[in-house]
């Protein structure tokens, strides 16, 4: 099993993330699972979600403790008192961040001795006209997966998002699938 | 890091509460009267959507207090309608008054509920204080475990509130956030399907039926009050054999077959025995896997009726067992967790050889329960921790 948990911010859309990748990984045939976490809702506060992968049925219904990928939607959460991203990341794990900054500053400020990849989401989305960088982020995940098809990616957007803003995720996705080198 | 794929599509990634508000699409009940609260909302949310896009053609009644819309489930299941409703924790407290007597009245209104504390203090996470509180109202009780036994058991509740042995409200519980609002896959029936398994509901003595009038909720004095009670009793009796028979029907029509009163999860051979409601269940199969690797004989009971009780085949069910830790999501303060009262009664009427029988409060407000906690457990029957005492699970002390 893969367990992946999500930060962002609420209104980042880290949920509507965790589900769309479980939604693309039914299409592949595996078993999923995605769920946030839930607090007093506040646009702007720290939120998680989380998405498990697996071969088999999934039947726990508890939170992620040991999660196997981290994913930073938004970098001011590297330094938010309230937060600590690696919490319970396997050492074997993969801590993949939205910022401009390398692996190695990462390292630094989270101490994290496993692998990291960054890559600068933030910039991605304006490039291709995107509001937030979930979906990019979604993008690079998904190559970091291997086996999650960008069409099924698409095809669970098109459930999510209304015809405008379609394409603009499309691109979105392309753009951090494109960004990373290959699969882990 | 890739995945091997082996199971066969045909699944829909939706939430507990989605799942349930296509049962309720499928079934397209006449008259839905909804109140919003949370984890419940997103049940009625998805319905409404459904309703708006054409897609059922039930009448949704906005009211403005979970009491007003037991009151106009009441009165639409009287004049002769098929009635549903959904609900959660303070909301089904308000409600509570008029489910006594929608049951009384033999009401056959199927009523979601996304299990959550009641408050004080104020807390909108999953236990079952709710759905215990509502426990001798008159109501079958029917636990989900996950997303796809959510929407099952409200096509089977279906059918079974509206056998004319059983007419009486049935409540299906999924737990809040846990499962409202996971996103799993799910096997949804066709529609055709559902519609021929529930068929039309035809009500016995309808209201709008002005050629034939009858008088419905009126004062009834010591000389009938037991008798009309007694035939609760019946109501509820009859609910087990139909569940029996309706388990049948269904297995046909899904392929999905909900064998017995409940789930025995690696229990014919265990030593240790875990009765669990609901999705802890499902956490509580990893654990067990885990420990049965390691050699320790361990298996689960997790009930899908909780009303009517299925006392005499869970305490045969334990029978032989070294011990059974029952743990209960609910308190009754001043005695012990609902679900261990049942089963202790249950042990000492069949029972000859008792197995010892311990009990854990866990999960209040939320409090999640991963499978490390739920092991201590079977820890703690193994080392014969003292019986005699009520045991809280996760709590900080």
């Amino acid at each position: 099993m893969i367990e992946i948990r999500w930060h962002g911010r609420g209104g980042q859309g880290a949920k509507t993330v965790s589900q769309i990748l479980a939604g693309a990984a039914l299409r592949r045939g595996h078993y999923v699972q995605a769920f946030p976490e839930y607090g007093p809702e506040r646009s702007g506060a720290p939120v998680k979600a989380f998405t498990r992968l697996n071969t088999k049925e999934i039947r726990l219904h508890c939170s992620v403790y040991e999660p196997d990928i981290v994913v930073v939607l938004d970098p001011t959460l590297l330094h938010a008192k309230e937060v600590r991203v690696t919490e319970g990341l396997k050492r074997q794990g993969v801590l993949l961040v939205n910022t401009p900054h390398s692996p190695e500053e990462i390292r630094q400020q989270t101490g994290f001795m496993g692998k990291i990849i960054t890559l600068d989401a933030e910039a991605l989305a304006r490039s291709v006209g995107a509001r937030f960088s979930n979906v990019v982020m979604l993008g690079a995940l998904a190559r970091l997966l291997g086996d999650i098809s960008l069409e099924d990616v698409e095809r669970e957007f098109a459930q999510t998002f209304g015809e405008k803003a379609l394409a603009t995720n499309v691109a979105a996705l392309r753009a951090g699938f494109s960004a990373l080198e290959a699969p882990l | 890091m890739r995945l091997a794929v082996e199971h066969p599509n045909k699944l829909t990634l939706i939430t507990g509460a989605e799942a349930a508000a296509h049962a309720m699409r499928q079934i397209n009940p006449d008259v839905v009267p909804v109140y919003p609260i949370t984890p419940q909302t997103p049940i009625i949310e998805t319905f409404a959507q459904f309703v708006a896009d054409g897609r059922c053609d039930s009448e949704i009644i906005n009211v403005e207090s979970e009491h007003s819309a037991m009151s106009a489930a009441v009165g639409a299941s009287c004049a002769g309608a098929r009635v549903m409703t959904a609900t959660s924790s303070q909301g089904l407290a308000l409600m509570l008054e008029i489910v006594y007597i929608a049951a009384a009245m033999r009401c056959p209104i199927v009523i979601a509920v996304g299990s959550r504390a009641l408050s004080g203090p104020i807390n909108i996470h999953c236990d079952h204080s709710d759905s215990m509180m509502a426990r001798d109202a008159g109501c079958v009780q029917l636990f989900a475990e996950n997303a796809q036994e959510a929407y099952d058991l409200m096509i089977i509740g279906q059918r079974l509130a509206e056998d004319r042995r059983v007419l009486v409200p049935v409540m299906v519980m999924q737990d809040g956030f846990t499962i409202t609002h996971s996103a799993e896959p799910v096997a949804l029936l066709p529609d055709e399907a559902v519609k021929e398994f529930v068929g039309e509901y035809e009500a016995l003595y309808p209201l709008l039926d002005t050629d034939h009038p009858t008088t419905q909720g009126p004062f009834v004095l010591p000389d009938y009050y037991f008798e009309l009670k007694r035939q609760q009793v019946d109501a509820l009796e009859a609910a087990r054999t139909v569940w029996l028979e309706l388990q049948q029907d269904f297995a046909e029509m899904s392929g999905r077959r909900y064998e017995g009163f409940f789930e025995a999860y690696k229990l014919s051979d265990a030593d240790y025995a875990l009765v669990i409601l609901s999705s802890t269940a499902g956490t509580a199969k990893v654990m067990i896997d885990r420990l049965r690797r390691k050699g320790v004989k361990v298996g689960l009971l997790k009930p899908w009726l909780f009303r009517p009780f299925p006392a005499k085949e869970i305490a045969q069910a334990l029978e032989g067992k070294r011990a059974v830790a029952v743990l209960d999501r609910a308190l009754s303060f001043g005695s012990w967790g609902p679900m261990y009262l049942e089963i202790s009664a249950a042990i000492g009427r069949y029972l000859r050889e008792k197995p010892v029988l311990y009990n854990y409060i866990y999960g209040l407000g939320g409090r999640d329960t991963p499978p490390d906690l739920i092991a201590s457990v079977v820890t703690d029957m193994q080392s014969e921790l003292d019986p005699t005492v009520l045991h809280y699970l996760g709590l900080r002390e």
